[in-house]
């Protein structure tokens, strides 16, 4: 809890800094909308933290992203009809892109930074082999509802943000969480421990893949069909993660973290709105802002250090 | 004439202190051994000498000027180099390329191949080594030619005190014999080499004078034709307080067969027979790379046995292993033991939440002052934790299973005399519950002491075994010749 | 005789048989650059078609020649263990540098150069300084400057802006005999590389601080100096690439570096030439072979009039493939 402490806080001053500008803000309504904005972000962020906290990298979730949409688009293509079975599907593709990239990851022993490229060129390749170069087809209303409508005064978006990110930390509380963490900490001493090592690390794969199905389910709503509903999203998550503080290269920081870290990328994102600054300086001020996070998050590290030399070599006179 | 003076150097460690007062000198063209048991201070003078650490007190003159070093650099250019048992090398580069790493020859600005090349080349002839060449990768090296590779690495700088750690360490036996050859040269062109060591025939067959050191203070330095091995043994084991150990198993309480090999063999092992029971606590011993480790590993399903036969299962994985009721506590508890930056409670429960079901937990509080880890705070992140704790985070990890059977791989390397007592205690526990126990120390006296008999391996097989009590002279001599007494 | 003479070093024996089974992954990627050349051509051929022409050689090179450079500059970063994901948007920064200060001038070509030099080894140098000095991972590093210089060129341009004269046109386009200008500069770039791997002190340093930073550092090498230094080159190939679109476009233009996909797929055709991904190990070479590869396949598949979507997913099987066999080449010495 300790180093989720920060992110929080970074959070809770730039929601107070937004409801300074934006009274609305602060009613009920006001939030729940930043937050249905916020949820497709925030959804794949804690998948890609899975990934990361055991030491790996999913580039393919953006890409992922917009394959479930087009799909979606494609298939259901306006029948009301067609929506539970594609919704199934959907989700079945993201746990099977996970699948794939865990198993070529650990089995075959590409690094995942190449095996998740070599995803996102194939997905985005092969969705649009398939539809002929261009989204195809439309949603349904019923698909539309999960990223646009309501259930009384909350957008679906919102609960469903909630359920995944109960599940999320339920998840990381669970032996399997811990499991994960201690692999991407110490894959060896985990495997001596009798941790199933790979087994662990596709899994992470697989919640990824899955955390991407739903935010491709989420923005095909909220957003709609287009050829570059994912773009980039893959760079948004590990942002965000990274911000949350979580480590890349693994065994460190928490989902909750990592889910703050996206929160507190869309608060920047709405506050630069409100301040007037232009969509597009807003890349430079992230670019700034996660370069100076990360930048600090490492700087306590060498007065760590300095109070307690490495030892590198042989053994350890020091009780 | 004195090369190297080194006064009084004293040093801590976060508040405990592991050098006091240590003096050494060595001189031109002198191979000088220093000896002492794990945790003497033999490492940590050498870092000092190297650069590595810095001295609370003392003084380092060479040619009997004072020098300071901050940095390892410091010291090379001074002319001191350290060769590692951990060498540090980069396997993907050619010889050439590793020795002059750093200090590329340039001419022009552009580095000068040919002379890089004729300068390792050189050395290399001088140093008798024919059997590789400068252009050839470190990787496809053995380990004797990359020890040949940092002592070139060291003559090219120009180095006149080269100190070797456990030289010997990871060579095999017709492999030590050229070290002899090539430390002998080095002595010849006048360099003075320290040379640490644990093998006390090679401190008498290279060596002319030895340095002892005891629990961070030098005991002596004599020549080594003034001491014999007997007088040299007693000058580092003998203490005035010898170590407590926790009373032997009696008889009755040694029980069934937990585990039982025959005939058990790999890559490294052959025809293993060896029966561990519940309560016993089986030492076992042997020299560097005589198969103990790889016997444990063997023994859990890390690295398995491809043959022989075992009771109750030959486990073929960590998972299978861990089924069977074994555990293994690992030599390298830094690099194979403990998730570091976790907490207590998740490396305690690692083994349990990895192979069992929930019912496995317990309280783990109670766990932890169960192994007496202090304070026993669950929460607290392991890296922050002593030597001695860590490996208490280890042991808990393994007793939440409650294996049949406890693999100990150097169980109280690094860790200080109040843990070290602690968990001889806890092992004592362990088997008077039942606990099959086999236990490698690299520390006889811990050892003989802890130990309901004692196991000796040599070459990859179980050379013999010894009762409780056995002295030291015997297991050594089981150990390096396969003679029983 | 003595206890202690039982010491254990806390070192596993070097695998050293390994190494022999491995193989030099510039070999393989050469193999299969021949191997797709003869395939190709039988491919193209029964489908009635000519491979080996003057066009396809020179549109593979012309194809090749961007790509190439920058995935040159990506070999330094990535082989001294780090990694560059800002060069697509300093491609597109650099094109409307070079195109705004040359402002269709023919005077102006000087000054477009150095300005482009300019600004990407500054780029190259802000960098280096924030992952060695501000101890931030290279790839949120350079991810943070693409987003930093991503903003600055969108808020600034809409679409292509500035000019290019057209003698400095010449080097998009013109040729000598079959060579394209472009695949010289291609080639000079690459050989400049390879020279400054093999021949100086900094390529030296390079392998060494990628192999293994600790060892480099013990042995006197000023680490932080060479990631600086590598961040520099990398970034001033990206911007050299620049140049060389801006004169094909004739123009400056601001998607130009993300179109073309020049961060991710640098990465790539280092990694298909060979070099590991974790540092010290690979060259430009296999490089230079990897980017060869790639557009070969391309010209294979646009003669065979191929769906450029199918082109993708063979790209990015042909990737991961191709890391999984030099992954299982190594395999004897990975934990």
């Amino acid at each position: 809890m300790k180093r989720t402490l920060p992110i929080l806080v970074v959070l809770a001053v730039l929601l107070a800094a937004i409801a300074l500008v934006n009274p609305f803000f602060l009613e009920p309504a006001g939030f729940l909308a930043f937050v249905k904005r916020a949820a497709p972000l925030v959804i794949l962020a804690a998948g890609q933290y899975f990934v990361i906290v055991s030491g790996e990298f999913d580039l393919s979730v953006g890409s992922l992203v917009t394959v479930e949409v087009v799909v979606a688009a494609r298939l259901i293509d306006g029948q009301e009809s067609a929506t539970w079975w594609v919704l199934l599907l959907l989700i079945a593709v993201g746990l099977l892109v996970g699948l794939l990239n865990g198993v070529v990851t650990t089995a075959l022993r590409v690094p995942s930074f190449i095996t998740t490229l070599g995803m996102m060129l194939i997905l985005s390749g092969a969705v649009f082999l398939w539809t002929g170069g261009a989204p195809r087809g439309a949603l349904s209303e019923a698909f539309r509802t999960f990223g646009r409508g309501n259930l009384g005064p909350v957008p679906w978006s919102v609960l469903i943000l909630l359920a995944a990110g109960a599940a999320a930390i339920l998840l990381m509380r669970s032996d399997f969480g811990r499991r994960l963490v201690a692999t991407g900490d110490n894959e060896r001493a985990a495997a001596l421990s009798g941790v199933r090592v790979a087994r662990t690390r596709i899994l992470a794969f697989v919640l990824s893949g899955a955390a991407a199905a739903i935010t491709g389910i989420l923005l095909g709503g909220f957003a709609g069909v287009s050829a570059q509903v994912g773009q980039g999203l893959e760079f948004s998550a590990i942002t965000a993660v990274v911000l949350g503080g979580v480590a890349l290269g693994g065994g460190r920081g928490s989902v909750v973290a990592a889910m703050a870290g996206a929160l507190t990328l869309e608060a920047l994102f709405t506050l630069l709105n409100l301040y007037g600054i232009s969509g597009a300086l807003e890349f430079t001020v992230q670019g700034v802002i996660i370069i100076a996070a990360v930048a600090v998050g490492a700087l306590r590290l060498p007065a760590w250090l300095a109070k307690h030399p490495p030892r590198k070599q042989g053994d350890t006179h020091v009780a | 004439m004195t090369l190297l003076g080194m006064r009084g150097i004293g040093k801590r460690f976060l508040g405990v202190r592991v050098l006091s007062g240590v003096d050494l000198d060595t001189a031109a063209g002198e191979v000088h051994a220093v000896v002492g048991e794990n945790g003497a201070g033999k490492s940590t003078l050498m870092k000092i000498l190297a650069g590595v650490h810095v001295p609370d007190e003392g003084t380092i003159e060479i040619d009997g000027r004072p020098v300071a070093f901050g940095h390892p650099l410091e010291a090379q250019r001074a002319g001191v180099a350290i060769i590692y048992q951990e060498f540090n090398l980069l396997p993907d580069r050619s010889v050439a390329e590793n020795v002059f790493l750093g200090r590329e020859p340039a001419r022009r600005g552009l580095v000068d191949r040919a002379a890089m090349e004729a300068e390792t080349r050189r050395l290399l002839d001088e140093l008798g080594e024919t059997s590789f060449g400068p252009r050839d990768a470190v990787r496809r090296l053995s380990v004797a030619q990359q020890q040949v590779v940092e002592i070139v690495k060291a003559l090219s700088v120009d180095a006149r005190i080269i100190v070797m750690d456990e030289p010997t360490a990871s060579l095999a036996e017709h492999e030590v014999e050229l070290l002899y050859t090539l430390v002998r040269r080095l002595q010849r062109r006048g360099l003075a080499v320290l040379y640490i060591s644990h093998r006390l025939r090679e401190v008498f067959d290279l060596a002319q004078r030895v340095t002892v050191l005891k629990d961070g203070a030098r005991v002596t330095t004599v020549p080594t034709a003034e001491v014999g091995p007997d007088e040299l043994v007693r000058l580092m084991v003998g203490r005035e307080l010898r170590d407590y150990f926790p009373p032997r198993a009696a008889p009755g309480e040694i029980g069934e067969v937990r585990l039982s090999v025959r005939g058990g063999g790999n890559g490294r092992l052959r025809g293993i027979d060896l029966d561990l029971r519940a309560g016993e606590i089986t030492g076992l011993a042997g020299l560097q790379g005589s198969g103990r480790t790889e016997l444990v590993k063997a023994l859990f399903g890390a690295e398995p046995f491809a043959e022989g036969r075992m009771e109750p299962r030959r486990p073929r994985s960590v998972r299978d292993g861990v089924a069977a009721g074994i555990g293994l506590v690992t030599e390298d508890r830094k690099a194979e033991g403990l998730a570091l930056r976790q907490s207590v409670r998740d490396n305690a429960l690692l083994v349990a939440r990895a192979t069992a079901g929930r019912q496995a937990r317990g309280d783990v509080r109670a766990l932890l002052e169960r192994v007496r880890l202090s304070p026993p705070d669950p929460e607290q992140e392991v890296r922050y934790l002593s030597g001695g704790n860590q490996q208490k985070v280890v042991l808990a990890k393994w007793m939440t299973v409650g294996p049949a059977v406890l693999l100990l791989d150097e169980p109280t390397r690094g860790v200080d005399v109040g843990a070290k007592a602690a968990i001889h205690d806890l092992m004592r526990q362990l088997a008077r519950d039942g606990t099959a126990i086999l236990m490698i120390s690299s520390e006889l006296p811990e050892l003989i002491g802890m130990s309901d008999r004692v196991v000796v391996m040599r070459d990859g097989r179980i050379a013999g075994e010894l009762p409780a009590g056995s002295s030291e002279e015997a297991i050594m001599r089981l150990a390096a010749s396969g003679e029983a007494t | 005789m003595n206890g202690q003479s039982l010491k254990q070093a806390g070192r596993p024996a070097r695998p050293a048989v390994a190494a022999l089974r491995e193989i030099d992954p510039t070999k393989v990627i050469y193999l299969a650059l021949a191997a797709t050349l003869v395939i190709g051509w039988v491919l193209v051929a029964v489908d009635g078609g000519d491979f080996l022409t003057v066009e396809t050689i020179v549109g593979i090179q012309q194809r090749s020649a961007a790509l190439g450079i920058v995935a040159v500059g990506q070999t330094l970063a990535i082989l001294a263990g780090s990694l560059d994901l800002s060069v697509a948007y300093l491609i597109s920064l650099c094109s409307l540098v070079a195109a705004e200060t040359m402002a269709g001038r023919d005077g102006g070509i000087a000054a477009g150069v150095a300005a482009v030099l300019a600004v990407s080894a500054l780029v190259g140098l802000v960098n280096g300084m924030v992952i060695t000095r501000l101890r931030v991972h290279a790839f949120i590093a350079t991810l943070g400057t693409a987003l930093i210089i991503k903003g600055v060129v969108d808020h600034l341009y809409d679409g292509p802006a500035g000019s290019v004269p057209d003698s400095f046109q010449r080097l998009g386009y013109d040729r000598i005999g079959p060579v394209p200008v472009s695949a010289l500069l291609w080639a000079a770039v690459a050989a400049a590389a390879w020279f400054l791997l093999r021949r100086t002190r900094l390529g030296h340093r390079i392998y060494a601080v990628g192999g293994d930073e600790e060892v480099a550092r013990l042995s006197g090498v000023r680490t932080d100096r060479v990631v600086v230094l590598t961040h520099v080159l990398c970034s001033v190939c990206a911007g050299v690439a620049g140049l060389l679109l801006a004169a094909r476009l004739g123009a400056g233009a601001p998607t130009v570096g993300t179109d073309g996909g020049y961060d991710l797929e640098s990465i790539a055709a280092v990694v298909l030439g060979g070099t590991a991904l974790a540092g010290g190990k690979g060259g430009v070479a296999g490089t230079v072979g990897g980017v060869l590869l790639l557009a070969v396949l391309d010209s294979v598949f646009n003669q065979l009039e191929v769906n450029s979507f199918f082109k993708d997913v063979v790209r990015g099987l042909v990737i991961v493939i191709a890391v999984a066999v030099y992954a299982r080449r190594r395999k004897g010495r990975q934990i």
